[in-house]
C-alpha cells in the first residue's frame, strides 16, 4: 500500500510584511519513482501555488535544487522518497541569502567567488584563428575535467563548519576551482600567485578538515584529496618563501 | 523604477547569449545578460554529447572538412535549412573549437595507438596516428559521414558553459541572474530594451539598450514530456511574438530525441549510440538495422524516432505503467567506458531509474527535445521586423537546422553563431545612436504593471494557470507529435483556441507578493498558448512530410510546393489564430534537393506537375 508522506517545509516570504518564518506541513500520497521534484511541484500545483523553490534541469546536472533534506544538504531532484522516512523536513541551504521558502541566492555568492579566485585561464598568449590547437595529453584533459565537474550547487559550502563561522571562506567549491586552474598547463599563474589567493584562512588554511563537503557532494567530487593536495602545495610554497628570505 | 542602461542587453545567459556578449565586450561595449537562473545553470549545461566541427584529427574523422559537415547538415535538415547559414556555420566551427580550447575547455584529445570501438553491437579496430597525438578528438554521432563530434567526456555543455562564463567574468560581462524579461520595449520599428521582473524581489526594472538579443533557448515546456529544463518555457519568444511585428520561423519543426528515459523524460546522450549502444525491442532484439541497413541506430534523430514509434505501434514495445517503451543497450561497452566517457548517463540511470546500465537495459522512447523553429533572423542574427533586435542559439531560427538538426550541431551552433552574431552586433553598435523616447518606455512599464495587477486581482477571471497549461500540453501531445494528420491537427488547433480563451482569464489563487511562482507562470501562459497555436497551425497547413514534420496523410517531401520556411506572426492582440506567411527555404543552393541516404525517399520534385500530386 502506498505510504502517506508528511513534508515539513520552511516558509518565509521576505517580500511580504505579513509573512514570518515558520514551518508548514503538507501531506501527499507516495507514488512510484517519486522524487522531491515531483513532490514540490505537486504541492505547488495542488496545495499552495506560492511555494518557492528552485529547479532547472531536474536531472542532477545543473545544481539548482540544493536544499537541506532531513538535516543533510543534497539535490532535491535526484532524491527519491523511497529512500526517506514517512516524515520529511525540507529547509533552505544555510550560508546563502534566502530568497523565499526553499529558494536561496547561490548565483551572487558564486559570482563573487569567480572574481576572488580569478576563475579564468591567465595567459599572455593571444588566440590565433589560423593556427591548429595547442596539443594536450588526453590524461591531462581528463584530470582537468574531473575537477571541472562541480555544478556549484552549494551543498559543500552549506555543510562546511568553517563557512558557517566565516563568511569569506571560499569553501570546497572555491578551493576546488583554484585546484582546477593549478593543474591546467594553459594557466600561466605561479604557485606564488595561487598562494596570494588561497594561502590564508579565507582559503586552504581555514579548512578544519571536517570533510562534510566530500560526504554531501552530489557529484562525488574528490574534495578530500583536493583539499589535502592544496594544503600540501601551499604549505610547501610557504616554506619555500620563508627560506628564500 | 530602476532603469539600467547598457550597449547590449542579452536575454538569456546560456552559451549562445554569453558567447555573443563576449564579442561585444571585446569590441569595447558594455553587455548585460539577464537570466532566470545563475548563468551556469542554463540549459546549455545539460548538453552532454558534444559539438560537431570538422577538425578531422581522429582516425575515423580522417578526410573530414567543412564541405562534408555542410553536406551532412543540409541532408539532416531535409533541405529545409538556409544553405548560406549552414555554410557559415560549418566553416567557422573548427576555429571556434580551437578558440574554446584557448579559453580553457578540456576537450578530449587524440591518444595514438590501436584501439577498438563498437558499431551496431559489433567490435571493430582502429588506429590513431602518432602525428595527431594531443589534438582535439571526436566521437561518432547520428547522420554524419565522419566522426566529428568534439567532446569533454559526457559533460561537454557543462564544461564549455563554465569556460565561457569564466571569460564573461574576466571581461566584465554582467550577468543579472534571477531576472526575467517580461516584454520588449519597442515602437513597432526599433527595439529599445526590455521590461524585466526581478526574481529576488518581484519588482519590475527597465533595461535600455542599443541592441537587444533574445537567447533564451528552446520552448520544450509547452509539451507535457520534454527533455528540456523547466526554464525552457519560451519566455524570450513570447516577448518577441507580443510585438506583433517579429515572426517565428518554422515553429512546426520540433525534434523528438530517440532516447528520453521512461519515466521522467531525462535525456541520455546520443553518445550512447555514437559509442556503439543499440536499441532493442520487447524481445530484446535489435530492429534499426532492418529499417535502416546503412546508418542503423545512427540515422538522423527524426528517422530513428519515427522508426521507434513505428516499431512500438507494431506491438514490439515494452509495456510499463508509464506507457510503452523500448530498450537502450550499452552493456557491451563495459564498466570503464560507462563510468568514464558516459558517466552522466551512468549517474542518471542509477539515480533516477534505479537501473545499472553496466548490467541492465535502459528504458527509452522518443521525447520532445529541440525546437528548430524560433525567432526568425537573417544570417547576421538580426530579427525580422524590429531594428536593434537580434536572436541567437536555439531561441533563433537562424536556420542551419531546417526541419531536423543533427546531434552535436546545436551545442556547436550556440558558440559558433554566438561568435558570428556577436561580431555583427558589435559592427551594428559602431557609431549606432539610439533616441530613447520616455513615453514608449513608460507605456510599456504601465502595460506590464496593469497586466500583473489584473492577474493578481483576478480581473478577467479565475482560471487556474496550471490547469490551463496542462490543457495546452495535452493538446500538443495528442495532435502535434511525431506522426501528424489533418484530423489530429485540426482538433489540436481548435482545442488550443479554446485554451487561449481560458489563458486570457487566468487569475491567481495566492497573494502574488514578491517572487510569486504562480504569477511567473501566469504571466507566460497566454504567450505559450500562442506559440502552441503557431506550431499546430503551421503543421496543419504544411501538407507534406519533411524532416521531423511527418504527415501521415502527406507522406512525401514536396519540394515543388513546400521548399519554404513558415513565418508565423501574431499581428493583433485580439487574434485567435496566427497569420502565416512563407519565404523560400534558402536563397542559395550549394546542394540541390535530393535523397538523404537514410529514411524514406518519397519526394515530389520541383519538376513534378501539380496533377501528378498523389
Amino acid at each position: 500500500m502506498a505510504r502517506t508522506l508528511k513534508f515539513n517545509i520552511f516558509r518565509y516570504n521576505p517580500q511580504d510584511p505579513e509573512s514570518t518564518p515558520h514551518m508548514e506541513s503538507f501531506v501527499l500520497e507516495e507514488t512510484d519513482s517519486m522524487t522531491l521534484f515531483i513532490v514540490l511541484n505537486r504541492i505547488r500545483e495542488e496545495q499552495d501555488p506560492s511555494l518557492q523553490f528552485d529547479f532547472c534541469c531536474r536531472a542532477g546536472i545543473c545544481g539548482s535544487c540544493g536544499m537541506v533534506i532531513n538535516g543533510r544538504p543534497g539535490l532535491a531532484c535526484h532524491t527519491k522518497t523511497r529512500d526517506l522516512p514517512d516524515e520529511i523536513t525540507l529547509l533552505p541551504l544555510p550560508v546563502y541569502q534566502l530568497v523565499g521558502d526553499l529558494s536561496v541566492d547561490t548565483g551572487a555568492w558564486f559570482r563573487e567567488l569567480y572574481d576572488t579566485v580569478e576563475s579564468w585561464i591567465h595567459t599572455k598568449k593571444v588566440f590565433d584563428p589560423t593556427a591548429p590547437e595547442e596539443r594536450m595529453e588526453n590524461e591531462v584533459a581528463e584530470a582537468i575535467y574531473e575537477l571541472d565537474r562541480c555544478v556549484e550547487c552549494g551543498c559543500c559550502v552549506a555543510a562546511c563548519g568553517t563557512a558557517r563561522l566565516r563568511p569569506d571562506f571560499l569553501g570546497a567549491a572555491g578551493l576546488n576551482r583554484v585546484g582546477r586552474f593549478l593543474i591546467d598547463p594553459r594557466d600561466e599563474r605561479t604557485e606564488q600567485d595561487y598562494y596570494q589567493i588561497i594561502g590564508n584562512d579565507m582559503g586552504i588554511f581555514g579548512c578544519m578538515g571536517l570533510l562534510a563537503c566530500e560526504d554531501v557532494c552530489p557529484k562525488h567530487m574528490p574534495l578530500q584529496d583536493q583539499l589535502g593536495f592544496l594544503r600540501r602545495k601551499m604549505g610547501i610554497t610557504a616554506l619555500k618563501t620563508f627560506f628564500k628570505k | 523604477m530602476q532603469t539600467i542602461y547598457t550597449d547590449v542587453l542579452v536575454i538569456g545567459a546560456g552559451l549562445a547569449g554569453e558567447r555573443a556578449a563576449i564579442e561585444a565586450a571585446q569590441a569595447g561595449f558594455s553587455a548585460i545578460c539577464l537570466s532566470l537562473v545563475p548563468a551556469r545553470r542554463s540549459h546549455s549545461s545539460a548538453a552532454m554529447g558534444g559539438m560537431q566541427a570538422a577538425l578531422g584529427n581522429c582516425a575515423k574523422g580522417e578526410g573530414d572538412c567543412p564541405d562534408v559537415h555542410f553536406s551532412d547538415t543540409v541532408k539532416g535538415s531535409d533541405w529545409g535549412c538556409d544553405q548560406e547559414v549552414a555554410r557559415l556555420f560549418a566553416d567557422n566551427a573548427p576555429i571556434e573549437m580551437r578558440q574554446l580550447a584557448h579559453w580553457g575547455v578540456p576537450w578530449n584529445r587524440v591518444v595514438p595507438g590501436k584501439d577498438t570501438y563498437f558499431k551496431g553491437g559489433k567490435i571493430f579496430d582502429k588506429e590513431e596516428k602518432e602525428e595527431n597525438r594531443g589534438l582535439i578528438t571526436a566521437r561518432d554521432f547520428g547522420g554524419t559521414a565522419k566522426w566529428r563530434t568534439c567532446y569533454v567526456s559526457d559533460g561537454t555543455g557543462h564544461s564549455v558553459l563554465f569556460t565561457v562564463d569564466n571569460v564573461c567574468a574576466q571581461l566584465g560581462v554582467e550577468v543579472h541572474d534571477k531576472t526575467e524579461a517580461v516584454a520588449l520595449i519597442q515602437d513597432g520599428q526599433t527595439c529599445f530594451g526590455a521590461v524585466a521582473r526581478c526574481l529576488r524581489t518581484g519588482e519590475l526594472r527597465v533595461y535600455l539598450a542599443k541592441a537587444s538579443v533574445i537567447a533564451t533557448g528552446g520552448f520544450g515546456r509547452i509539451y507535457p514530456g520534454t527533455t528540456n529544463a523547466v526554464i525552457c518555457d519560451g519566455g524570450g519568444h513570447i516577448a518577441a511574438i507580443n510585438t506583433g511585428v517579429v515572426p517565428m520561423g518554422n515553429m512546426e519543426a520540433v525534434q523528438f530525441h530517440p532516447t528520453g528515459i521512461v519515466p521522467t523524460e531525462i535525456l541520455v546522450t546520443e553518445g550512447c549510440r555514437g559509442d556503439g549502444g543499440t536499441l532493442l525491442d520487447v524481445n530484446e532484439e535489435r530492429f534499426m538495422h532492418v529499417y535502416e541497413p546503412e546508418k542503423q541506430e545512427l540515422a538522423s534523430r527524426d528517422v530513428v524516432s519515427r522508426w521507434m514509434t513505428h516499431h512500438i505501434r507494431q506491438g514490439k514495445g515494452v509495456k510499463s505503467p508509464y506507457g510503452d517503451h523500448l530498450w537502450l543497450d550499452i552493456r557491451h561497452l563495459g564498466e570503464k567506458h560507462i563510468t568514464g566517457k558516459l558517466r552522466e548517463v551512468y549517474e542518471i540511470c542509477t539515480s533516477f531509474l534505479g537501473v545499472d546500465p553496466i548490467r541492465q537495459l535502459i528504458p527509452v522512447r522518443p521525447t520532445q527535445h529541440y525546437s528548430m523553429g524560433g525567432v526568425r533572423t537573417n544570417k547576421d542574427g538580426a530579427a525580422y521586423g524590429l531594428g536593434g533586435l537580434f536572436s541567437v542559439g536555439e531561441a533563433a531560427c537562424w536556420d542551419m537546422h531546417g526541419f531536423n538538426r543533427l546531434g552535436g550541431n546545436s551545442l556547436a551552433e550556440t558558440v559558433v553563431a554566438g561568435g558570428i552574431v556577436g561580431k555583427k552586433i558589435a559592427e551594428f553598435l559602431q557609431g549606432a545612436e539610439v533616441t530613447f523616447n520616455s513615453s514608449v518606455i513608460d507605456a510599456e512599464v504601465r502595460r506590464q504593471q496593469e497586466r500583473i495587477q489584473g492577474i493578481i486581482s483576478c480581473k478577467a477571471g479565475t482560471e487556474n494557470v496550471f490547469k490551463v497549461r496542462t490543457a495546452m500540453q495535452d493538446a500538443l501531445f495528442k495532435g502535434a507529435n511525431i506522426f501528424r494528420t489533418e484530423d489530429g491537427l485540426t482538433e489540436c488547433v481548435e482545442s488550443l483556441q479554446a485554451t487561449l480563451e481560458r489563458a486570457r482569464k487566468v487569475g491567481l489563487r495566492s497573494n502574488g507578493k514578491g517572487v510569486n511562482p504562480e504569477l511567473s507562470s501566469a504571466l507566460k501562459i497566454e504567450g505559450q498558448v500562442k506559440m502552441a497555436l503557431m506550431l499546430a497551425y503551421g503543421a496543419l497547413k504544411r501538407t507534406e512530410s519533411r524532416g521531423s514534420h511527418n504527415r501521415e496523410d502527406f507522406t512525401a517531401r514536396n519540394d515543388r510546393d513546400w521548399l519554404t520556411r513558415t513565418l508565423a506572426f501574431w499581428k493583433s492582440e485580439a487574434d485567435t489564430l496566427p497569420t502565416l506567411e512563407y519565404e523560400p527555404a534558402t536563397s542559395v543552393f550549394h546542394i540541390p534537393p535530393g535523397d538523404r541516404g537514410y529514411g524514406k525517399s518519397e519526394i515530389i520534385t520541383a519538376g513534378t506537375k501539380a496533377e501528378d500530386k498523389g
